[in-house]
């Protein structure tokens, strides 16, 4: 109610604004002056409202920046986050300068040299040397500029060692899972072909591979009696055709992702990616080890989103089809953070930065840094629960795309995804 | 009618022409208009709805920013029950809303509108000719904007939703329909509008390269054209190269929807069921999206410049600053513009020193941007400035580009990316640079031609109310939301209570939300003073602001061809106020230089 009485209030400043114009107006006429003939009051108006919007402008600044310093994000809590806040903090040195200056002259002489009857401008067209020193010491400062920020960008972006601690991270709509490697120190390889709410990653072994065959042919063999046994519209026949075909296709190219591998394994023996799953942790919960370096692959499952850890200075695009890196060595645990933050329930947040839909503001997961020992502690416990496919029933596709059936679905998805949590944790 | 208008130099015809003046019918008069000066108004009245729709929609999205999860009788009342329940803004319809604000301000209002308005208007009465080189082109170049107008509003309607995979409608998220559901017909009518558009653009902007290459009048050199015909020209040729760019990524993509290619597509697993789509990348839709999408930046940002280099000398009563700098600038801005796209990429993924290239092409941008900028001060430097209506909004954009462009600075360094990519601070700094910008150029434009569109005056302090309005709330609109995107806040937000981190910011939301409105409502006194000046304003004279350039020699009222006589020739460059020795302080560019007087090119 306040807020319409506010909008009534404001429409209200309005009418009155172009009342009062229109009278003014009429006046002016009645007195033959003309539009474009602005009086020297309307003049001395607008130069002294140019002065206070200055002073405004700069204190606006002043305060945001006062008042929501301590709001900003905390100190940069892995190691590249603070060179990378160095280089902020240099940045904003010479811009705030600039700022300061080139707003100064505008609205300045925007005041300063507002229309006055019986003055000449000055005629003033060009000056080379002026034009060249404006030319030059941008070009300068950019330069310096660049060679600073390519500096940190080549030591963010060059490869993790290779005793860097592999974590993953997968996105999907509208959560995120982590998937730590086994003992074998190294993670297995996926398809996305074998994703069902039992192998959330689809993560290649020989029994996941098996299992979802098995699956495949069931639902098929499912579809191809109720075709069978009962009298169907042959729209309904259609579509159960196109939906048999359509898995025995997915069937066959599981077949020859299994074929693949057997030949790999054959060749490679242990060194073969698809001997390496079996072991591997699939976990909702997304934990790191304080000063070590982290080799982070962001993949994603349906559309793009971004894992985006603001406090770690990090983020990355997650592609389907694609695997990116984020390399990144925590020097803050939670625990310090929250001494420092003064705030008993701050966590390092892993959000989502790119849209990917109605729920994409809500896409998050908590990280934990923790001291090596602790991390270890936390392994462990995590290794004795390693990835176990299991045959859940997939959850039905939508047919329709509306919004309700989607917010319904999501549901269904969600009490899915807790379901299969459980199991991981079984 | 269009064989006069397209023989520009037939002097002769003109007598036969004026004849037929009175047997048009209102229907070639008004709707299917070959007249560029017609056809620039028709842009302006359908730019001016669009925006008005758009702008509401950012209502509708702030307010439900400010005030999560509370309802608005306001929000119920357009969007109904369905996207909004309780008067609460449906997640899904938020992301619809953000999408086509993004699309209509970008293509239909910045581009459509200003290069469609003030090119149409201003290229054949500058360069003295009689009209567009091709009238028919001309009007299907409007008529396809119009229709193309007309779906992506009509796209608000269908099942679904409108487009909601955000204005750049990266794939997958555009392409399947399963992951969201604005990506179903609503998607389709988003695309096929935007087919239309590129159409509309692309007959536009040959037309206003041929008009300026090839019907200047006699004396008209090209170091003799005034900045805006510069820089329409240098837009008109960076939307002929990049928009069809556009176009095939746009057609790819309906092919993917529709055709089962995979272009964009790879291993995607989606509501519960893995595609048969592999082998395609979503990351080269980026790649010609971008391709487009940063020229684009330009091609908004651009003619806003021109405008402002000619409202700022003819209002400061001095020459334009470093004439031959401000089109070396053009240039180098509309070169660099299209070798800086990856920088909306740097985290995807790209390859590292790829990022590292763009970060050095982009930044280059800065320095012909930074002349820009302190020509446009220099030229305020004793000065007499009129400050009418048109001065004020081009000061003011002066005062965005300077905010704006430096946070460029920021976006542009890769590595600094990282941290702000994608977050509130994106969103402070492209609205200042190129949609306040713009904007402002836009409001400068109109103000500035006002008279020559529609023969009648605005009223100036109605003027004045709404320049300070506007220009208030577009910094408490978008400067608070550099502090929102540095406490680490994401862009496409529903809401923001699901994160205690971002507690301490979300008052700022309020303040944006509370100027926001303020700022919408401010458009209400710039409606009421255009379309009342329109039927009531007082009648103009020939040459109101005093200006150098040829449109002030065309009479008051509008007629076919522009000059009832032969068209003027040209004499000297466009700049020529307060120069001494000259007894007023313009000296029109028809003038013949005098004996001994020297000619200036800047």
């Amino acid at each position: 109610m306040t807020k319409l009485l506010i909008i009534l209030v404001l429409v209200l400043a309005l009418l009155a604004i172009a009342q009062l114009a229109r009278v003014y107006e009429l006046t002016s006429r009645l007195r033959g002056k003309r539009e474009e003939d602005i009086s020297p009051a309307d003049t001395r108006m607008n130069a002294n409202l140019m002065y206070i919007f200055l002073v405004v402008y700069f204190a606006f600044f002043a305060w945001l920046a006062w008042a929501y310093k301590d709001k900003m994000l905390p100190v940069a809590a892995s190691e590249h986050g603070v060179a990378l806040d160095e280089l902020l903090n240099f940045n904003w040195l010479i811009l705030i300068i600039v700022f300061i200056i080139t707003n100064v002259a505008l609205f300045w002489f925007a005041g300063k040299y507002a229309f006055k009857e019986g003055r000449k401008a000055y005629y003033y067209a060009h000056n080379n040397k002026l034009e060249l020193v404006w030319t030059v010491v941008p070009a300068l400062f950019l330069a310096v500029i660049i060679i600073f920020g390519l500096r940190v960008w080549n030591d963010i972006t060059t490869p993790a060692s290779a005793e860097a601690l592999k974590v993953e991270l997968y996105a999907k709509q509208f959560d995120w899972t982590a998937r730590y490697p086994g003992a074998d120190g190294a993670l297995g390889a996926t398809d996305f072909r074998l994703i069902n709410d039992g192998n959330p990653l689809g993560i290649v072994t020989r029994e996941s591979v098996a299992m979802r065959l098995g699956e495949l042919k069931a639902e098929i063999d499912a579809m191809d009696s109720t075709m069978h046994h009962g009298i169907l519209p042959d729209v309904k026949v259609n579509e159960l055709e196109a939906r048999i075909a359509k898995l025995e296709r997915t069937s066959a190219r599981i077949v020859n992702l299994r074929t693949m591998m057997e030949q790999d394994i054959a060749e490679k023996g242990e060194a073969s990616p698809y001997t390496h799953g079996a072991d591997d942790v699939v976990i909702k919960e997304f934990h790191l080890p304080l000063r070590m370096e982290a080799d982070i692959m962001v993949r994603s499952r349906d559309v793009i989103h971004s894992a985006y850890l603001p406090h770690m200075r990090a983020q990355m695009n997650a592609v389907p089809g694609m695997t990116t890196r984020i390399k990144m060595t925590p020097t803050i645990s939670t625990d310090s953070m929250r001494t420092v933050t003064k705030n008993e329930a701050f966590d390092f947040i892993l959000l989502c930065n790119k849209i990917c839909g109605a729920s994409h503001y809500n896409m998050q997961m908590p990280l934990v840094v923790e001291s090596p020992a602790d991390y270890k502690a936390w392994y462990a416990e995590a290794m004795k629960k390693p990835f176990q496919p299991s045959a859940l029933p997939l959850a039905p596709a939508p047919a329709v795309s509306d919004s309700t059936v989607v917010a319904a679905d999501t549901t269904a998805a969600m009490k899915v995804d807790t379901t299969a949590t459980a199991s991981l944790k079984n | 009618m269009g064989s006069v208008a397209t023989a520009p130099h037939n002097t002769a015809g003109h007598a036969h022409h004026a004849e037929h003046h009175h047997e048009e019918s209102f229907v070639s008069k008004y709707v299917f208009s070959h007249d560029h000066k017609m056809i620039s108004k028709q842009f302006l009245i359908t730019a001016i709805i669009m925006a008005c729709v758009a702008v509401m929609m950012s209502v509708f999205f702030r307010l439900q920013l400010a005030w999560p999860g509370e309802g608005f009788a306001i929000t119920n009342f357009f969007l109904g029950d369905k996207w909004a329940p309780n008067g609460v803004l449906d997640p899904n319809m938020y992301l619809g809303l953000i999408t086509i604000h993004g699309t209509i301000m970008v293509f239909f209002v910045l581009t459509g509108g200003l290069s469609g308005t003030f090119s149409n208007l201003l290229i054949p009465l500058q360069v003295g000719a009689r009209d567009m080189a091709s009238g028919f082109l001309n009007m299907l170049s409007y008529w396809f904007f119009f229709v193309s107008s007309v779906l992506m509003l009509a796209s608000l309607y269908v099942e679904g939703g409108p487009a909601s995979a955000g204005w750049t409608v990266y794939p997958p998220l555009s392409a399947l329909p399963q992951s969201i559901p604005g990506s179903g017909t609503g998607m389709t009518l988003w695309l096929v509008s935007m087919a239309l558009f590129i159409a509309s653009a692309l007959l536009g902007g040959l037309n206003y390269v041929v008009t300026v290459l090839n019907l200047r009048t006699k004396g008209m050199k090209m170091t003799r054209m005034p900045l805006t015909i510069w820089a329409f020209f240098v837009t008109a040729v960076l939307g002929i190269l990049s928009f069809p760019v556009l176009l095939s990524a746009a057609l790819l993509l309906l092919l993917d929807r529709s055709l089962g290619t995979s272009f964009y597509l790879s291993e995607i697993h989606v509501a519960g069921e893995a595609l048969d789509h592999t082998g395609g990348s979503p990351i080269l839709f980026q790649h010609l999206f971008w391709f487009l999408g940063h020229p684009e930046v330009y091609i908004v940002l651009l003619p806003a410049l021109g405008i402002t280099s000619e409202v700022i000398a003819t209002n400061s009563r001095k020459p334009i600053f470093g004439y031959r700098a401000m089109i070396g600038s053009i240039l180098a801005i509309g070169f660099l513009s299209f070798i800086v796209w990856g920088h909306h990429m740097f985290i995807t993924g790209m390859n590292p020193f790829l990022g590292s290239v763009f970060v050095f092409t982009t930044l280059l941008i800065a320095i012909p941007s930074a002349v820009k900028v302190f020509n446009y001060i220099t030229t305020l430097w004793r000065g007499n400035l009129v400050l009418s209506p048109a001065m004020l909004f081009s000061i003011g954009l002066v005062a965005t580009f300077i905010a704006g462009g430096l946070t460029g600075i920021i976006l542009a360094d890769s590595a600094l990316d990282i941290n702000v990519h994608d977050t509130y601070f994106v969103v402070a700094h492209f609205h200042i640079v190129m949609g306040m910008s713009a904007i402002f150029g836009m409001f400068a434009g109109i103000y500035h031609w006002f008279p020559k569109m529609y023969g009648k005056m605005m009223n100036t302090r109605l003027g004045f109310a709404h320049f300070w309005l506007t220009f208030v709330s577009a910094f408490g609109v978008f400067f608070p939301m550099h502090f929102i995107g540095l406490a680490g806040a994401p862009r496409r937000y529903y809401s923001y209570s699901e994160f205690p981190m971002f507690d301490g910011v979300v008052d700022l939301n309020v303040l944006v939300t509370v100027f926001a409105v303020i700022g919408a409502l401010a458009q209400v006194l710039f409606l009421y003073n255009f379309f009342y000046s329109i039927f009531r304003g007082p009648k103009a004279v020939q040459n109101p602001w005093r200006g150098n350039t040829l449109e002030w020699t065309t009479p008051v009222a509008h007629m076919h061809g522009n000059w009832p006589g032969p068209i003027p020739t040209v004499h000297r460059w466009p700049y020529d106020y307060s120069k001494p020795g000259k007894a007023e302080d313009f000296v029109l560019q028809t003038e013949p230089l005098a004996e001994d007087e020297h000619e200036e090119h800047g």
